[in-house]
């Protein structure tokens, strides 16, 4: 197992996601340890010269394919090209985010194209005995899971923001290629992205409210989360009621976020939304009721009124900060 | 419009997870078993598009002899059909290998339109229905909140980190479901007694024409399965005053934990 690990770059317009350096940083340890080179491969439209940065986080060869018919994501295309670019390159490990716009569809085509094994949402990875060895949380976060991948190439995609960011030298070369996106059926539309908000999943920090919010004006929670340059969450029972879109809910039929620091307001702590944030680094949960369940994971707990706590603890940051 | 659900029964989200003896796999024994949330949207769904197009919605599954509950659930909310894989064979599939099994079904079933949950919550492989749509060699669409069908065309809004992005594709095709996509109805009685008498097919690898001894082997195989760290929890933080609390709190997330 040694032709080397191949990282797969996300952009969206232009912008590598932070999942990208996630994946090439965790691609260059596995690389280390099986003593081969790390190739970065770059998909898009006018991508050449944000491709450069790459080198930065230890990528040997960087290899560009620029076409405008690869400007958006799209499963067919991206999985054509990648998949030839495989097997030219005949890496041993595949590594890249797996994300919703893009990861987790094309490891999954890649897999069912290349009759390679997939370790999908991968928070920990290591070789040991020429074997790669994927530990991945399954029933929610609930269980923890080792698996073993036989085969080639080797498929890991890394869940967002569980993989270290760590830059390192790398030759950073990069290879113009001619790419064919072969035949393509899905056609992009449009695209609608909400301007300046955190991604739930990618945010260092995240601050949540609950049914304990007890309507839609979430500014005490805004507040914080601008503040602390985080995301805002949500349960799902403060989805049911419409006080937040789904795209906010956090839990095991929502998001699974590990950011650094969790705050759960008004949030009871039910199995399902346990599930969604366990993996935090730091959880804090802030309930009027000392009985709740969410203070028996969460590492700091305040009883209390929300409405009164968390403007509090918004002044007393700010104090901090200065 | 032909519509065919993949549906995988699963656990209920409240159960709590225990290990089993063999340390990869959990103990099934005070499990309560429910249809899959994300496959229980892709049912709701199919419905709603059966009801304003006509047609006909079957429900495809791999399971055991329990799985046929779930199938019947979904046939009492108004599914017309049921196809069962139950064969020992298929408890050592990982995710390709069922969707190899899926994809084979498939073969012998008319459709228009497939579609599946981003995931199943028990194994969170977000995997078996990009694989079928491989497999297949149909347009593949996940994480859809809403659908529309007109002239032949499917145009769905994916959400994806961010904000949505809308694909559009000729039938066939195959789409994977999120919340917000619907409400999935309840069974009515009526419909429960219907759905008694609805077809509900079960068959082995061997009636789908494959090789039993190698379908089930993965090429991802779980070595081992344990327990999250327990967290620690539990450090109320003491004060006479919300403003002594806070103060102490942010005093610790700032010295100890260092987050911010
Ligand atoms: C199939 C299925 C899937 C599910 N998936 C998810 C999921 O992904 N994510 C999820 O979150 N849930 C999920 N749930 C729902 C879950 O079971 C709980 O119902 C939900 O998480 C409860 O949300 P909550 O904590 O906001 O509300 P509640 O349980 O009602 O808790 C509200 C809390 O707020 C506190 N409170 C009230 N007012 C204040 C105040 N002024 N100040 C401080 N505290 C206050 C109360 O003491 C209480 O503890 C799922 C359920 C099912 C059946």
């Amino acid at each position: 197992m040694s032709q080397g690990v191949l990282a797969i770059a996300e952009q969206v317009d232009g912008v590598f996601r932070k999942v990208t350096y996630e994946a090439l940083s965790e691609g260059k340890r596995i690389a280390g340890s099986l003593g081969c080179d790390l190739t970065a491969v770059v998909l898009g439209s006018d991508v050449e010269n944000i491709s450069k940065g790459l080198g930065k986080y230890g990528a040997d060869r960087i290899l560009v394919a620029d076409n405008t018919a690869l400007k958006e994501y799209m499963t067919d295309a991206y999985t054509n090209v990648i998949a030839d670019i495989i097997g030219k390159e005949n890496p041993a490990v595949v590594i890249l985010g797996a994300t919703a716009v893009q990861g987790r569809d094309l490891s999954a085509s890649l897999s069912a194209r290349l009759n390679a094994p997939l370790a999908m949402e991968c928070v920990e990875i290591r070789v040991e005995n020429d074997k790669l060895i994927a530990t991945r949380p399954m029933y929610g976060g609930k269980i923890m899971s080792e698996v073993a991948l036989e085969g080639k190439p080797r498929i890991v995609a890394t869940r967002p923001n569980a993989m270290a960011v760590a830059e390192s030298a790398g030759a950073g070369s990069i290879e113009q290629l001619d790419v064919d996106t072969g035949k393509t059926v899905l056609q992009f539309v449009e695209k609608k992205m909400e301007t300046g908000k955190i991604e739930l999943t990618e945010a260092d920090v995240v601050v949540s409210g609950g049914r304990g919010m007890g309507g839609s004006d979430y500014s005490v929670v805004e507040k914080l989360a601008e503040l602390l340059g985080g995301a805002v969450g949500a349960s799902r029972s403060a989805v049911d009621e419409g006080w937040r879109p789904h795209s906010d809910q956090v839990g095991q039929t929502g998001k699974v976020v590990s950011p650094n620091l969790y705050i759960a307001s008004g949030i009871s702590g039910a199995i399902q939304h346990l599930a969604g944030m366990s993996s935090s680094k730091v959880i804090v949960a802030i309930n009027k009721d000392s009985e709740a369940p969410i203070f028996s994971k969460a590492d700091f707990g305040i009883v209390g009124d929300l409405f009164e706590v968390l403007p509090l603890v918004t002044e007393e940051i700010k104090k901090l900060k200065g | 419009m032909e519509i065919v659900v993949l549906l995988k029964q699963v656990p209920a989200t409240e159960s709590i997870v225990r290990i089993a003896d063999d340390g990869v796999s959990i103990k099934t024994d005070d499990i309560k078993w429910v249809i899959n949330p994300y496959d229980e949207l892709a049912v709701e769904e199919a419905l709603r598009i059966k009801e304003a197009q006509g047609g006909k919605v079957t429900i495809l599954s791999v399971g055991t002899d329990k799985t046929v509950e779930a199938i019947r659930t979904a046939l009492a909310m108004g599914a017309d059909e049921g196809v069962l894989i139950n064969d020992p064979q298929t408890q050592g599939c990982d995710a390709l290998g069922i969707a190899r099994i899926l994809a084979a079904v498939l073969k012998d079933i008319p459709y228009d339109l497939i579609i599946a949950g981003q995931r199943a919550v028990d194994d969170d492989n977000y995997q078996v229905g990009t694989a079928v749509a491989e497999f297949l060699s149909i347009p593949n669409i996940s994480m859809v909140i809403k659908e529309e069908i007109a002239d032949g065309k499917i145009k769905c809004h994916r959400s994806i980190e961010g904000g949505t992005v809308v694909l559009e594709a000729p039938l066939p095709v195959l789409f994977t479901t999120q919340r917000g996509l619907n409400e999935p109805r309840y069974a009515s009685l009526p419909g429960i007694m219907k759905a008694k008498k609805k077809p509900l097919d079960t068959k082995t690898l061997a009636d789908i024409g494959l090789d039993s001894s190698k379908v089930g082997d993965a090429i991802t195989k779980i070595n081992v399965m344990q327990l999250p760290p327990e967290r620690e929890g539990g450090r109320i933080v003491e004060g006479e005053t919300a403003q002594e609390k806070v103060t102490e709190l942010v005093r610790a997330l700032h010295e100890e934990a260092k987050v911010i």
